[in-house]
C-alpha cells in the first residue's frame, strides 16, 4: 500500500444508482413497448444505443490503455474513473442479444428474397451473412472483455500491492490492445453501422466512428471527473492544469472527427461515382439535409468555439458543459448516421416518442453500471507508482 | 563597457526554485511592474506566483488564423467564380468543400507563421544582442545553476534604496546593481559610410545609363518581355480585325496533306490509282502505321479482332473476298473519309502514310491467302518463316 498519497474512499450517494435505474426502467418499459408497436423503429433505435454505449464502453478502455503506452501523468489520477466506464464492456454481450433476434428488421442483406434479385448482394454474402456476422460480433466483445478484464485487475491489484512490474505487463498488454482496438473498431463500425446501407463502402468510415468513440468517451471522463471532484469524492490536489488537459485532448478530437468527416466526404464529393453518392444524398433529402447542416454545427462548430480559448479549456463549468455538449454530438452523429436508412424515412425525418426512449434508457445504463463498479473501487489509483506524480501535474 | 550613472535594475540571486517562487509572489504583491524572473528552466507554478496575465500572443494567432480563412477563401472566389469561372470536374464555380483543403492549409500558415514572428519580435523583443544584462554575473549564474529576479530601474516605484531594502528581506544569495551599457557604434550605420554607398551606386547608375542609352543607344536593359511582335491568341491593333493569330488564306494547302477530291463523299465516281511501289521501306512505314491507328480496332493481323473488349464495335476482316477485290484507292478513301463508325483518319495519318497503309494491308491479304505460288517461293528462301 502506497502511503505518501492520502486518499480516504468515499461511497458515491445511493441517488446516483437510483437516477440509473429510474432511467434505465423507463427506458426498457417503454422500449419493449417500443417494440410492440413499431418494432422496425425500435430496432434502428437500439442499433444507435448499443454503438452509443460500445463507443462509451470501448473508447474508456482505449484511452487506459493509450494513458499506458504513451506514458501519461496527467491522467493516472483519473484513470481509475475511465476504468469504470470501461466496466460496461462484459455487458455488451447481453446488450447485443436483442439486436441480434431483430438483425432481420435492420438490415436488408438478411432477406433472402432481396439478396436473390440483387447481384452486388450476392457478391457480398462471403462476408454479410448471419452466422459470420454473429461470429465476428461475439469474437469482438469477448476480446474486449478479455482485454479489459485483464488490464483493469492488474490496476486494481496494484491498488493493494504497489507493485511496478503490473503497470508493466500492462503497458505490454495496452500496445496489443490498441492493435486489436483499431481493427476491432472498424468492423464493429462496418457491419452495425456501414452495412444498414449494405450497398453503400467507404474505406474512411471505420476512422469516423473511431473519432466519435473517443470524444464520446472523452467527454463521458470529462462529465465524471468534473462531477466527482466538485463534490470532493477525488483528490484535492486535483488542479486546473488536468482540466486543461482534459479540455485539449477534446478538442483535439473535435478537430479529428471534423478532419475525417470532412475527408470522407470531400473524396466521395469529388469523385462523385453514383455508389458512393447515394448514401449522402439520401442524406440531404427533405428535412434531413437540415439535420445534416445541424450535425456540421452541433459536431464540429459549437464545440470547437466553445473550447477554443485557453480559459475554456480549464473552467470546469465550460468543460462540464462541452462534455455534455459532446456525448449529444456523438449520440446525434450515430441518429444522423442510422436513422436515415431506416424504411419510410427516406423523404424526412418524422418525430416519434420512441427515438427519445432508447437514449435515456443507455443513459441510465451507462450511470448504473457506473455506481454500482464505483460502490467497490477506489477512484483513484492509489498504488500507481506514477500517482504522486500526476496529482502534482503542471503545465 | 557599462555606464555606471545609469542604473537597469537591481537583481538578486537565489539557490532553490521555492525560494524563486516565494520570491516572486512577495515582489508582485509589492505592487511592482517591471521586473522578471531568470531561472536555468521554466519554474512551474511561475505564472501564478508573478501573477503575470494570460498572454496575448493566441491574439494573434487568432486575427491571423482568421485572416488566412478569409484571404484564401475571398482568392478563390474572385479568381475561380467571378473573373475566370472555369468548370473543373463538373463542380460548380463555387465549389465549398474543393476550396476547404487550401483554406485549411492558408488558416494554419498564417497562424503558425505569424505566431512565431510575433513571439520572437514582439513579445520576445528580438534581436536585443546589446542588453544590459549581457555580460553580468548575474546572467552567467542564473543560466547555469541559479535562479534570479530582477527590478527594472524604469517602474514608476523603482528607488535604489527600497528595492534593495526588498530584496534584502527576501534572503537572497547575492544582490548586484546591473547599469546601462553604453551605445555600442557600429561602423555600418556610421553616416559617412552610407553616404558613401549612395554616392557610388549613383556615380555607378549613372555611368551605366548614360554609357548605354546615350553614346551606344542601347536600351539600359534587355527586357525579353518588351518586344516588338504580336503574342499569339491576344488581341492587336494592326488587323482591322483585331485578331494577332491570322486564318490561313483560302486553299492553303498543309504539309504532306494533300487536298482529297472525294472529301465527305459516300460512293466516289472513282479511285485514285496508288502511286506507291512497294518497297521495304514503304512497307515498314506501312506496318508501323498500321500497328499505330489500325490495329487497335482492326487487330494487329486485319482479322478484325478489336483489343478494345466491346467498347467499340469490331470491324469485319480485312480478309474477306469483298475487301481483297477493292481497289487501292478504295481502301485509301476508306482511311480519309471513314466508314460506318470508322472515323476519317486523314488527320493523323498523311497521304503517302495511308499509300503505305495499303501496300501493307495487301502484304497481310496475301500472306493470310498465299498461294501454292507464293509458298514456293518461301520455302526457298529457307529460314525465312517471317508472317510478315
Amino acid at each position: 500500500m502506497q502511503t505518501d498519497v492520502y486518499y480516504q474512499k468515499k461511497e458515491l450517494p445511493s441517488k446516483l444508482s437510483r437516477l440509473g435505474i429510474t432511467l434505465l426502467l423507463i427506458g426498457v418499459v417503454l422500449g419493449i413497448v417500443a417494440f410492440f408497436v413499431d418494432d422496425t423503429r425500435a430496432s434502428f433505435n437500439y442499433v444507435i444505443s448499443y454503438t452509443f454505449i460500445v463507443s462509451i464502453a470501448v473508447g474508456a478502455l482505449f484511452l487506459v490503455s493509450l494513458e499506458y503506452i504513451v506514458g501519461a501523468v496527467w491522467s493516472v489520477p483519473f484513470r481509475r474513473v475511465i476504468e469504470l466506464f470501461a466496466g460496461i464492456i462484459p455487458l455488451l454481450l447481453i446488450l447485443v442479444i436483442p439486436l441480434l433476434f431483430n438483425m432481420h428488421n435492420i438490415f436488408t442483406w438478411t432477406h433472402e428474397d432481396i439478396i436473390a434479385q440483387d447481384k452486388i448482394l450476392q457478391g457480398k454474402t462471403p462476408y454479410l451473412n448471419i452466422p459470420f456476422f454473429a461470429i465476428r460480433v461475439f469474437v469482438i466483445i469477448i476480446l474486449w472483455s478479455a482485454f479489459y478484464f485483464v488490464i483493469t485487475r492488474n490496476s486494481v491489484r496494484q491498488d493493494s500491492t504497489g507493485d511496478q512490474k503490473l503497470t508493466t505487463i500492462n503497458i505490454r498488454l495496452s500496445a496489443i490492445f490498441v492493435i486489436v482496438f483499431a481493427v476491432t473498431i472498424s468492423i464493429t463500425a462496418f457491419d452495425w453501422l456501414m452495412s444498414i446501407e449494405p450497398h453503400w463502402f467507404s474505406t474512411i468510415f471505420g476512422v469516423y466512428y473511431f473519432a466519435g468513440t473517443v470524444i464520446a468517451a472523452l467527454a463521458a471522463a470529462t462529465l465524471a471527473t468534473v462531477l466527482l471532484n466538485e463534490k470532493g469524492y477525488l483528490h484535492n490536489k486535483i488542479n486546473d492544469d488536468h482540466f486543461y488537459s482534459f479540455g485539449a485532448l477534446m478538442f483535439v478530437f473535435v478537430n479529428f472527427w471534423g478532419y475525417i468527416a470532412f475527408s470522407q466526404y470531400l473524396l466521395i464529393w469529388y469523385a462523385d461515382l453514383p455508389e458512393e453518392t447515394s448514401w449522402f444524398l439520401h442524406k440531404w433529402e427533405g428535412s434531413w439535409a437540415i439535420i445534416s447542416i445541424l450535425m456540421i454545427v452541433i459536431h464540429f462548430l459549437v464545440p470547437y468555439i466553445a473550447l477554443l480559448s485557453q480559459p475554456a479549456k480549464m473552467d470546469p463549468k465550460r468543460l462540464k458543459f462541452a462534455a455534455v455538449w459532446l456525448l449529444f454530438a456523438h449520440l446525434f452523429d450515430l441518429f444522423w448516421i442510422v436513422m436515415p436508412e431506416m424504411p419510410g424515412m427516406e423523404n424526412g425525418y418524422s418525430f416519434s416518442w420512441i427515438d427519445l426512449v432508447f437514449p435515456i434508457g443507455s443513459v441510465g445504463f451507462i450511470i448504473l453500471i457506473f455506481s454500482l463498479k464505483a460502490k467497490k473501487a477506489n477512484l483513484i489509483p492509489v498504488g500507481d507508482p506514477k500517482l504522486k506524480r500526476g496529482l502534482d501535474f503542471h503545465l | 563597457m557599462p555606464d555606471t550613472k545609469n542604473i537597469y535594475g537591481i537583481a538578486a540571486l537565489f539557490n532553490k526554485p521555492d525560494d524563486i517562487i516565494t520570491a516572486a509572489s512577495k515582489i508582485a504583491d509589492s505592487g511592482y511592474t517591471k521586473w522578471d524572473v531568470n531561472t536555468p528552466y521554466p519554474v512551474h507554478g511561475m505564472d501564478n506566483a508573478m501573477k503575470l496575465k494570460p498572454s496575448k500572443l493566441g491574439f494573434v494567432t487568432l486575427f491571423f488564423g482568421l485572416s488566412g480563412t478569409t484571404i484564401a477563401l475571398l482568392l478563390m472566389w474572385y479568381t475561380l467564380s467571378v473573373d475566370y469561372p472555369l468548370v473543373i470536374g463538373g463542380k460548380p464555380f463555387f465549389a465549398l468543400p474543393a476550396f476547404i483543403p487550401v483554406t485549411f492549409e492558408l488558416t494554419v500558415l498564417l497562424a503558425t507563421v505569424s505566431t512565431i514572428v510575433a513571439m520572437f519580435a514582439f513579445f520576445f523583443g528580438l534581436p536585443n544582442n546589446d542588453h544590459p544584462i549581457n555580460d553580468t554575473n548575474y546572467i552567467k549564474k542564473v543560466s547555469v545553476d541559479h535562479f534570479g529576479v530582477i527590478i527594472e530601474a524604469s517602474d514608476p516605484k523603482f528607488s535604489q534604496t527600497t528595492v534593495e531594502q526588498l530584496l534584502k528581506s527576501l534572503n537572497p544569495v547575492s544582490i548586484e546593481v546591473i547599469y546601462q551599457k553604453e551605445k555600442i557604434r557600429y561602423p555600418i550605420f556610421e553616416k559617412k559610410f552610407i553616404m558613401f554607398l549612395v554616392v557610388v551606386a549613383v556615380i555607378v547608375s549613372a555611368g551605366t545609363y548614360v554609357t548605354l542609352d546615350k553614346l551606344m543607344f542601347l536600351l539600359p536593359f534587355n527586357w525579353m518581355m518588351d518586344q516588338a511582335k504580336i503574342i499569339p491568341q491576344s488581341r492587336t491593333e494592326l488587323f482591322q480585325d483585331e485578331r494577332g493569330m491570322r486564318a490561313p488564306v483560302e486553299g492553303t494547302v498543309a504539309r504532306g496533306f494533300l487536298p482529297y477530291p472525294f472529301k465527305g463523299v459516300d460512293e466516289p465516281p472513282e479511285f485514285l490509282s496508288n502511286p506507291l511501289i512497294p518497297t521495304k521501306q514503304n512497307l515498314e512505314l506501312g506496318k508501323k502505321k498500321f500497328l499505330t491507328f489500325c490495329s487497335p480496332c482492326h487487330g494487329n493481323f486485319g482479322d478484325g479482332d478489336s483489343r478494345l473488349r466491346g467498347q467499340f464495335p469490331n470491324p469485319p476482316s480485312l480478309h474477306s473476298e469483298r475487301i481483297r477485290n477493292f481497289e487501292d484507292g478504295h481502301i485509301y478513301h476508306v482511311i480519309t473519309n471513314g466508314k460506318n463508325v470508322m472515323p476519317s483518319y486523314a488527320a493523323q495519318i498523311d497521304c503517302e502514310e495511308r499509300w503505305a497503309i495499303v501496300n501493307y494491308i495487301r502484304v497481310l491479304q496475301r500472306s493470310k491467302n498465299a498461294s501454292d505460288k507464293d509458298l514456293k517461293m518461301v520455302s526457298q528462301e529457307t529460314g525465312t518463316k517471317d508472317a510478315n
